[in-house]
């Protein structure tokens, strides 16, 4: 015996895609009996068995820990990243958010920065690329001197913590229209500009997060703030400002 | 046979101090010789990745993620201890120690444990000067709470996403690392078998997820950080791609397995609903502080709850049975976590469970609520309420929430000495995909410090001194040794893609997730063990014959990915039955039922079972060989528990 809730019928009209230069198309799937108390990605698990069970390629998709924190999963549903629930994680959205006999619409990011990799599955590695290119705090392991030296307000560490929430998703661009990785980029770069540990490298972590965002194709930021609406960590604008007052900053002071 | 944990002599307050000294070094110049591979990315992984080549040494990394970013290590919330003692509240690195062995049940190396104990304060150092945001007072310094029934206030805490705060930190020096090119990373590979040259661990071969090419890796040591195995449970708190792998491969290469019947419940998740559920969700335990446990006393009202004629409110509060409250008067709600697990089932078992399943029993905030305020409850546990009613659509600020325990942590793991090296020489163990200082702990916020200390602070160290004190003989991948285990990979996958079966990869692992929950979950005894050991048997043959794995070898292949890794939790499986079966005592994660006391509590056997039980293996059907490390307790007397 379980607690099904409602039990829903569903269209599914979903994306799929062998590799990165072969071309997609759009493949229906009916599914019945779908429990309103399972989530989206126990769904696509469901589905994937039939297909299984009738000797066809299951659908490729990323997720892992399934509690809305480490970032892999990913997904347009019905054109929104994540789907329609607000601050919540595809792996977090559950089938109660959808109407009996509704049609489903789901594809993967699209951003010529985040390439299909097959199906729903794309990669995002540009983001650890961004990360690489200063990302960081430059300390060596051993010789850090006692957390108690360095006071921060607690009103800075908490914007910090504010910024540092950010999973790596990839929702943010693939909400904006110009697929820009401003949220993203701007929510690390603030974390690190908030905290003392950070102003070191400041300079030089703003001009070269900013310069490899540019370099892996994401586009410009203009402001339509569609970012943070689609964030499941609801990560603030306020961020992508900051980020553009640090670029500033240090494009005037840098000596290089 | 009685294996020795190379644990140096001397006064244990120094020892780890002094063994640093004793212990060789490599030149700086001489250190870009070396290669280190690391297999995969969460805290122990990117800390001992990050350190060694900041040191000099050259390091090869590889995660089944997509980014090194997405470990398991991610999802861990509560917090992280250190002996640092800021709140001036009598905390010392004794004092950790202690209750780490304790909370341990005295199934923990002292030595290793003192050292934790010891480098956790480092740690903090290291996380802040990384930036990790840990909660700060209004002074501008640290803030600690008190976190699992600790009585000193050690846990330093970022929110409730210390363990994503801590993987993203070391994700970032790892970063640094690999942008200067001392660590080459491999993401999407996953390690599917050990090379051994010589006696030593020379390389690895790796499926890369993306294509399935089938790849040789040399290198002059090998580092496991990969995890635990909780998912053989096939529900638990682990990330759907926690698997056991690369442990086990190396197992069957040689590497004893260690302790594999310690598994820690954790005794506040959201219930099972149903058949197509893929996870369970863990509720913060700080969640006992405030919530009060109950079932109703009535079976009339069990019925009319599950009916859905009468919810909680209706029952009257003497019609409610506070079980923990009443059991365990002095430590109420707050009771360990396998006592709090063990509670909640033995109630759901007598028929009070309070969901469709019969698997689930309230944690009600009315008190707290009525009490405190509303808003005070909502600073709290604001985002976990939030959480809960997402999954459920129940707001526990109205409705007592519903929990049941689930697996969570698995504290058995490859055997390793002091050093972190295994059994094979040249095979280094870190976390939680070792057996150590733990044993069977139950105390929160001690994971985290485990990963981070043996990556930041130990190995480097330890594979330093294992470099320096052998003579390291050239490999390559050309090598035979390495042929023969690629031949051994393909001819597996070949063997799951021929069998053209039945049944789905998850029917099997559902299967088996049962039969472990069953016998070898909270409660454990002779007769369902020797059982167990018989059905998974039974379950792995079936695989073996009846199995469809859809695609093919040298593609990505979700379908081919899971399949070997149930099939290594299919022979996992019964070794864990083994190991449960062979200590016939009740020791934290592992309540044999034949071993309690009179009060129904854990009753460990010192007289025989004070060890580490090691498993070697001996071919898929053949019984595994048991060895046992005998631990010696000089600083820490043991001592029967009670919470009466």
């Amino acid at each position: 015996m379980s607690s099904q809730g409602k039990l829903l019928n569903l269209t599914l009209k979903i994306w799929r895609q062998k590799s990165r230069t072969e071309k997609g198309y759009i493949e229906t799937h009916e599914m019945s009996g779908i429990s309103t108390e399972i989530s989206f990605l126990e769904m696509l698990d469901t589905l994937n068995d039939q297909l299984e069970r009738a000797g066809s390629a299951p659908i490729v998709f990323d997720h892992d820990c399934r509690e809305g924190i480490c970032g892999m999963c990913s997904l347009y549903i019905n054109g929104q990243p994540h789907g329609p629930a607000k601050a919540t994680t595809t792996c977090q959205l559950h089938m109660r958010e959808f109407k009996d006999g509704e049609t489903v619409f789901i594809e993967p990011w699209r951003s010529s920065a985040f390439p299909v990799v097959r199906d729903l599955m794309v990669d995002r590695s540009s983001f650890d690329r961004i990360i690489q290119s200063g990302g960081y705090t430059s300390i060596k392991t051993g010789s850090a001197p006692d957390a108690h030296a360095t006071p921060i307000p607690k009103e800075d560490a908490d914007l910090a913590m504010d910024a540092a929430t950010c999973i790596g998703c990839g929702a943010c661009v693939a909400a904006c229209k110009n697929a820009s990785a401003s949220l993203f980029t701007s929510a690390k770069i603030s974390q690190l500009a908030l905290l003392p540990q950070g102003q070191v490298e400041r300079t030089d972590r703003a001009l070269n997060m900013v310069a490899q965002m540019d370099e892996e194709g994401f586009g410009h930021c203009t402001n339509e703030s569609e970012c943070e609406a689609a964030c499941p960590k609801e990560i603030s604008v306020e961020n992508i400002a900051r980020m553009n007052r640090e670029y500033l900053r240090a494009s005037v002071v840098s000596r290089k | 046979m009685e294996l020795n944990g190379n644990v140096p002599e001397g006064d244990l307050k120094n020892l780890w101090e002094k063994h640093k000294f004793n212990m060789k070094l490599v030149n700086p110049a001489n250190r870009r010789k070396f290669k280190a591979i690391v297999v995969g990315s969460g805290l122990a992984g990117s800390s001992a990745a990050a350190s060694l080549a900041e040191m000099g040494y050259n390091v090869d990394c590889f995660c089944i993620q997509d980014s090194p970013r997405r470990a398991h290590s991610i999802a861990a919330q509560g917090g992280i201890n250190s002996s640092k003692s800021y709140p001036n509240d009598g905390d010392s690195v004794h004092r950790l120690f202690y209750d780490t062995v304790k909370g341990g049940d005295y199934r923990a190396r002292e030595a290793n444990v003192h050292r934790l104990a010891e480098v956790s304060g480092n740690i903090i150092d290291q996380c802040v000067a990384q930036g990790v945001p840990f909660a700060r007072e209004y002074s501008g310094y640290l803030a600690n709470r008190s976190f699992g029934g600790a009585q000193v206030s050690r846990t330093f805490y970022a929110k409730g996403q210390t363990g994503q705060q801590l993987l993203l930190g070391a994700y970032s020096a790892l970063s640094r690392q690999i942008k200067s090119g001392q660590v080459t990373m491999h993401t999407r590979s996953e390690m599917l078998d050990l090379v051994m040259v010589d006696g030593k661990a020379k390389g690895i071969i790796t499926r890369n997820l993306l294509n399935g090419a089938i790849e040789r890796h040399a290198a002059d040591v090998v580092i496991l950080c990969t995890g635990g195995y909780g998912n053989v449970f096939y529900l638990s708190t682990n990330a759907m791609g926690s698997n056991v792998t690369a442990a086990w491969r190396a197992h069957k290469r040689g590497a004893y397995f260690a302790n594999p019947c310690y598994t820690q419940i954790h005794p506040t998740c959201i219930p099972v609903h149903g058949e197509n559920q893929s996870k369970l969700t863990l509720m913060s335990e700080s969640l006992r502080n405030d919530g009060r446990v109950w079932v109703p006393r009535k079976k009339e009202d069990v019925a009319a709850i599950r009916q859905g004629t009468k919810t909680a409110k209706d029952i009257a509060d003497a019609d409610r049975y506070y079980y923990l409250e009443e059991r365990y008067p002095a430590f109420g709600n707050l009771v360990p976590r396998d006592v709090a697990s063990r509670g909640a089932k033995l109630e759901c078992d007598n028929g009070l469970g309070v969901n469709d399943t019969g698997e689930a029993v309230f944690l009600d905030f009315s008190v707290a609520i009525e009490r405190d305020g509303y808003e005070a409850i909502k600073a709290k546990y604001g985002n976990l309420f939030d959480m809960y009613q997402c999954i459920t659509a129940d707001s526990p600020y109205d409705v007592p929430m519903k929990i049941y325990p689930a697996i969570h942590y698995t504290m058995g793991g490859l055997w390793v000495d002091y050093n972190l090296m295994s059994n094979l020489d040249g095979l280094f163990v870190l976390g939680e995909a070792n057996f150590s200082d733990h044993g069977a702990n139950r105390l929160g916020a001690s994971a985290l410090m485990q990963g981070l200390s043996d990556g930041y602070f130990v190995a480097p160290h330890t594979v330093s001194n294992y470099l320096a004190s052998n003579k390291q003989e050239a490999v390559s991948t050309d090598m035979p040794e390495f042929e023969a285990a690629e031949n051994e990979v393909n001819e597996t996958s070949q063997r799951l893609l021929d069998i053209n079966g039945k049944q789905s990869v998850d029917d099997f692992h559902k299967r088996l997730g049962k039969m472990m929950w069953q016998h070898c979950g909270m409660a454990r005894n002779e007769a369902g063990l020797g059982k167990l050991i018989t059905d998974v048997a039974d379950l792995r043959k079936e695989f073996w014959t009846d199995v469809s794995v859809v695609g093919e070898k040298g593609d990505l292949n979700i379908t081919l990915e899971k399949a070997g890794r149930v099939a290594d939790f299919l022979e996992l499986g019964e070794l864990m039955a083994r190991d449960a079966l062979a200590r016939k005592e009740s020791c934290g994660g592992h309540f044999r039922e034949e071993s309690q006391t009179d009060d129904n509590e854990a009753k460990r056997d010192d007289e025989n079972f004070q060890h580490v039980a090691a498993w070697g293996f001996k071919g898929v059907d053949n019984e595994p060989e048991r060895h046992t490390e005998a631990l010696d307790f000089k600083h820490c007397i043991p001592s029967q528990r009670s919470y009466k």
